[in-house]
């Protein structure tokens, strides 16, 4: 097989042919590495690569496995790493000039997960700063461009990560989801990402934007390929308190199961609220379609309302810079990161760590920092903190509602298509209601997944977003599972097969 | 008028009536931090007790440490608070390099434990009540050194220093309801109160509460209003702005800056100047305190639920088996050795504010009885102890040797007087008791014939005294006695030989 095929498998594929040893994990994660040397100069997926690390540990894989040890079921298999996750001895930025020299002590707990199942880390991929964007464009290292369309974002915050899947650079990719970061830029690039039930996976070394929001999730170019990597990553964790004391819901075997085309008896809720006006017209076409697609699997659809839904947006943009603020605090160029001297007067604790972080983040950083400082402020607490709060109950309230008479929801997972670089970066209200459809899951702390629904009016690739209770990451698999089948029998395969070539080239290139 | 200018304090409580809070700080012992499992042993060099949840790196998170909740619940149940069916952490921000999160993990809208009482009893006895509002956990901050400056303050330093071994050490903050009524004695119990609290956490076992090396910290908060005659009024008298005085490492110490502070604010009042709502430091060598942070720019700490931890839920039946973990509390110990001992209440208070109690009670498990345990450890031992400016618990005789010394008096072998002869070499490091006495040859002549021999001396020497004695003056033996003695060089029992000498001249 060439190296080009090698890249175009499915991680599932990989793992059969790395266990029957038909390919090894030096093989496969070379191919990776050329790949990403031909592309990544264009798309610029990866803040940093890690050749030396990657092969490491693919040939003590190999090695392993040809000594006849039982190895886990994606041992050899590469993957890309949000760059907001910690990583030993490597150096970690969240796509921040503040810490462009940080060099983690530690790994976070889903990290050391991917090395005990012994898959290959390809590299660190680009994100807006500290996760906080919908385009990638807020990195300080310059954006990510779609693979569909250079002219184009990838989505955000997790952009680096779609586009290293969308781009046949990596198989799979971790990425972290506080209001969309991982199913919009799936959503935009044609590629699965899931954001976990809260407390589904750990959060103990990922850097923090907004605690009670974050999750960690799998990013990848199939359903199944996504379960197989919650499976790793998933379960328990002392060192996240937050972490569900349960075992990881069966999310293999639903999506299996849902592939099998087995989803009769589930019922499904359209969100009256997520879609109509706003909502473009090839995103919804798409969307109907995918609907169509389960009913005739024997799912019965009806309407549901989520009232609460219209509040969600301003809620989230409270909550999520309060606890911004308040996380972001510890950059204070005393312990680590950059230390920028002010420019002029006394040099003094305070006034370093101001011209630290005057110099070390970006606008949009100190946009939400900003807001939520004063939102936690002696005297509006209350009104903004505090009202945020209500809704995000009420939020909570509609789903419970919804759970009544449905075993899950679906909406679009984002209004538009990929929309051109540059286009909101003035605009950060624009920017925000891309979020609008994936917000409210966050807010309550549910699963959600984006699957490909197939290319809008304008050949863009369009997300079809499934959500599910709490702790049932399992329904989403299923029903993502029979979606993605259905889909792939109409188009002939999967959609990324109908993404343009990428130009290549021969440059190094993503590394910092 | 000078700031340093201070009111006669008669005059200054004639005029007012001061008002107090005290937040005291309790470092747990636990072995490990609040939020991690660095171990929390003091005096470590800088920065090797440290891990990226203390040192605040980014992605880490924080653990609660169950040791220190249960703690925080023993010491809730035993100041007599309501134990919190469901309690939160928080986050008070703000930045300084002694917050490696630049936050602080604590407790605000709903501590663990709420609305309690101590009982705290003056030197003369009488017992005042202090309610308590709060103890809430939280964890303590690193620590500071400040390089380059004469005083070690931050002021005109080169640089400084951080610590980070400290930061994360588990505390309990307890806070008083407003003190009211205390009057001229105020100082006296924001003193009796700390060391009822520090008596506390000791016998709980939850804190080594040594002031000199931190682990206990009290802050006093006062106020001063205007005096009026009926305490109803007085109590409806709305309080003054306040002082909040920080650095005070000794119970020595709280009472004379509570006293201090009371002159300072009347003087200021009386001169119709305001009293700033400030922090101020105590020096303890000038005996006064000099202004620090002005809380009129108080800092606004944003305080928010923090979403890394879960809410703490002791489940009843959890709190319940705290309880019967409880010691015999400090107050109730004292009133059962009252009664088991015998001792009046003012031979209590005494044995209390000597710091006798526990060498006493030492001294009767050792064998001696109350009142020769407690007529040693008060008198002669006290007196050394005040000679040489020492604790009690620091002279070099252990309780094991009062019990002896007893034994020896008991058995006959020394009299009380050779007794003190003995304690002294005890006191000079001569070994326990029965090694003096042989040591120094001390033992009481105990042999009949020798004692006769002197009487018969004695008598001879005195023909008249013996003559009165044989005309029935028997008081008059006392002169022979003494004679005896000093031929014995003091080791008769003069009981003996009074007996003897009767006996002689029938």
């Amino acid at each position: 097989m060439s190296a080009t095929d090698l890249t175009r498998l499915n991680a599932a594929e990989m793992a059969t042919l790395l266990a029957s040893r038909e390919i090894s994990s030096v093989e496969l994660t070379r191919a990776h590495l050329a790949r990403i040397t031909q592309v990544d100069g264009i798309v610029h997926a990866f803040l940093q690569t890690l050749p030396e690390v990657a092969l490491r540990e693919a040939q003590t894989a190999d090695a392993d496995r040809a000594a006849g040890e039982q190895l886990p079921t994606l041992a050899g298999v590469p993957i890309a790493v949000k760059d907001v996750l910690a990583t030993k001895g490597l150096r970690t930025t969240c796509g921040s000039r503040i810490l462009e020299n940080w060099v983690p002590a530690y790994d976070a707990t889903v990290v050391r997960k991917l090395r005990e199942a012994r898959l290959p880390v390809l590299g660190k991929t680009n994100m807006d700063e500290f996760a906080m964007g919908s385009s990638t464009e807020h990195s300080a290292y310059g954006p990510t461009l779609n693979p569909w369309d250079t002219k184009r974002v990838p989505g955000g915050s997790g952009g680096g990560s779609a586009a290293a899947v969308g781009a046949f650079e990596a198989p799979l990719a971790l990425g972290s989801d506080t209001g969309g970061s991982i199913r919009q830029p799936a959503a935009l690039t044609g590629t699965v990402g899931v954001k976990p039930t809260y407390g589904g996976v750990s959060r103990y070394g990922l850097v923090a934007m907004a605690s009670s929001l974050d999750q960690v999730g799998p990013c990848a170019r199939t359903v199944l390929d996504a379960a197989l990597l919650h499976e790793v990553i998933g379960g328990h964790d002392p060192k996240d308190q937050t972490s569900l004391d349960a075992p990881v819901p069966p999310v293999v075997a639903a999506a299996r199961q849902g592939l099998s085309g087995d989803v009769r008896g589930l019922r499904v809720g359209v969100v009256a609220e997520l879609g109509g006006r706003g909502y473009q017209r090839g995103v919804l076409d798409r969307f109907e379609e995918a609907l169509a697609s389960l009913e005739g699997l024997g799912m019965s659809v009806r309407e549901v309302s989520c009232p609460s839904f219209k509040f969600a947006l301003p809620a989230y943009y409270l909550i999520m810079p309060s606890e911004a603020s308040s996380n972001l605090a510890r950059f204070d160029a005393m312990r680590y990161g950059i230390r920028v001297a002010p420019a002029e007067g006394p040099v003094t604790v305070e006034t370093v760590m101001a011209a630290t972080r005057a110099a070390g983040f970006g606008d949009e950083v100190k946009r939400r920092i900003m807001l939520g400082t004063y939102a936690l402020s002696a005297g509006y607490y209350d009104a903004y903190y505090g009202s945020a709060q209500k809704v995000r109950t009420l939020v909570q309230r509609d789903f419970e509602n919804a759970w009544e008479d449905v075993d899950v929801l679906i909406s679009p997972t984002t209004p538009t298509t990929a929309f051109p670089l540059g286009d909101k970066l003035d605009d950060p209200l624009a920017m925000y209601i891309q979020d609008v459809a994936t917000i409210p899951v966050n807010l309550a702390g549910i699963p959600g997944i984006s699957v490909p629904g197939g290319l809008a009016e304008d050949g863009l690739p369009v997300g079809v977003q499934i959500l599910a209770p709490a702790r049932a990451d399992a329904y989403l698999y299923q029903v993502g599972g029979a979606l993605e089948a259905a889909l792939h029998e109409k188009w002939g395969g999967p959609l990324l097969d109908q993404a343009p070539a990428l130009e290549t080239t021969t440059q190094e290139g993503g590394a910092l | 008028m000078n700031v340093s200018d201070l009111a006669p304090f008669d005059q200054a409580i004639a005029e007012f009536d001061p008002v107090m809070g005290i937040e005291v700080h309790v470092e747990l012992n636990t072995r490990t931090k609040m939020f991690c499992s660095c171990v929390t042993a003091f005096g470590a060099p800088p920065n090797s007790q440290v891990c990226p949840v203390c040192l605040g790196l980014p992605g880490a998170m924080p653990a609660v440490n169950h040791q220190a909740v249960a703690s925080a619940i023993r010491l809730g149940l035993a100041l007599n608070c309501r134990i919190a069916e469901r309690c939160t952490f928080a986050r008070k921000n703000y930045f300084y390099p002694d917050v490696s999160k630049d936050y602080q993990i604590s407790q605000y809208e709903d501590p663990i434990d709420r609305d309690g009482f101590l009982d705290v009893e003056l030197a003369d006895g009488t017992v005042f009540r202090v309610a308590i509002e709060r103890a809430h956990m939280e964890e303590d901050a690193a620590k500071n050194t400040h390089v380059g400056s004469a005083s070690g303050r931050i002021q005109g330093a080169d640089y400084s220093l951080v610590d980070y071994n400290r930061g994360g050490v588990p505390l309990i903050e307890i806070v008083t309801k407003p003190i009211e009524g205390a009057g001229a004695r105020a100082g006296e119990v924001a003193r009796a109160y700390v060391a009822a609290i520090r008596e506390l956490v000791i016998a709980l076992g939850i804190s080594d509460a040594r002031m000199d090396q931190g682990s206990l910290r009290a802050d006093v908060n006062l106020s001063l209003r205007p005096r009026v005659a009926d305490p109803v009024a007085q109590s409806a008298v709305p309080f003054g702005k306040r002082s909040e005085t920080k650095n005070v490492n000794s119970l020595r110490a709280i009472e004379k800056s509570v006293r201090h502070e009371i002159r300072r604010q009347a003087a200021l009042l009386a001169a119709g100047l305001p009293v700033t709502q400030e922090t101020r430091h105590w020096h303890e060598d000038s005996e006064s305190t000099s202004p620090g942070r002005s809380k009129e720019q108080a800092e606004d700490y944003r305080y928010f639920p923090e979403p890394d931890l879960l809410p703490i839920e002791p489940s009843r039946a959890w709190v319940e088996e705290l309880r019967l973990t409880l010691p015999e509390l400090p107050a109730a110990r004292r009133s059962r050795l009252q009664a088991e001992w015998g001792f009046t209440d003012l031979e209590m208070r005494d044995a209390v504010n000597a710091g006798a109690l526990d060498l006493i009670g030492a001294s009767v498990v050792a064998g001696a009885s109350p009142a020769g345990a407690r007529k040693w450890w008060m008198g002669e031992l006290a007196r050394t102890a005040n000679e040489r400016g020492v604790e009690l618990a620091q002279l070099p005789v252990a309780p094991a040797d009062i019990a002896s010394l007893e034994r020896l008096i008991a058995s006959g072998r020394i009299s009380d007087k050779l007794a003190r002869q003995v304690l002294e070499g005890v006191l000079a490091g001569e070994g326990p008791p029965e090694d003096v006495v042989a040591a120094r040859g001390l033992a009481v002549v105990s042999d009949d014939a020798v004692l006769l021999a002197a009487i018969d001396q004695a008598l001879a020497a005195q023909p008249d005294v013996a003559q009165k004695i044989r005309d029935g003056k028997v008081a008059a033996a006392g002169a022979i006695v003494g004679a005896v003695m000093k031929a014995t060089r003091g080791q008769a029992d003069a009981a003996r030989v009074r007996e003897l000498i009767l006996k002689q001249l029938g």
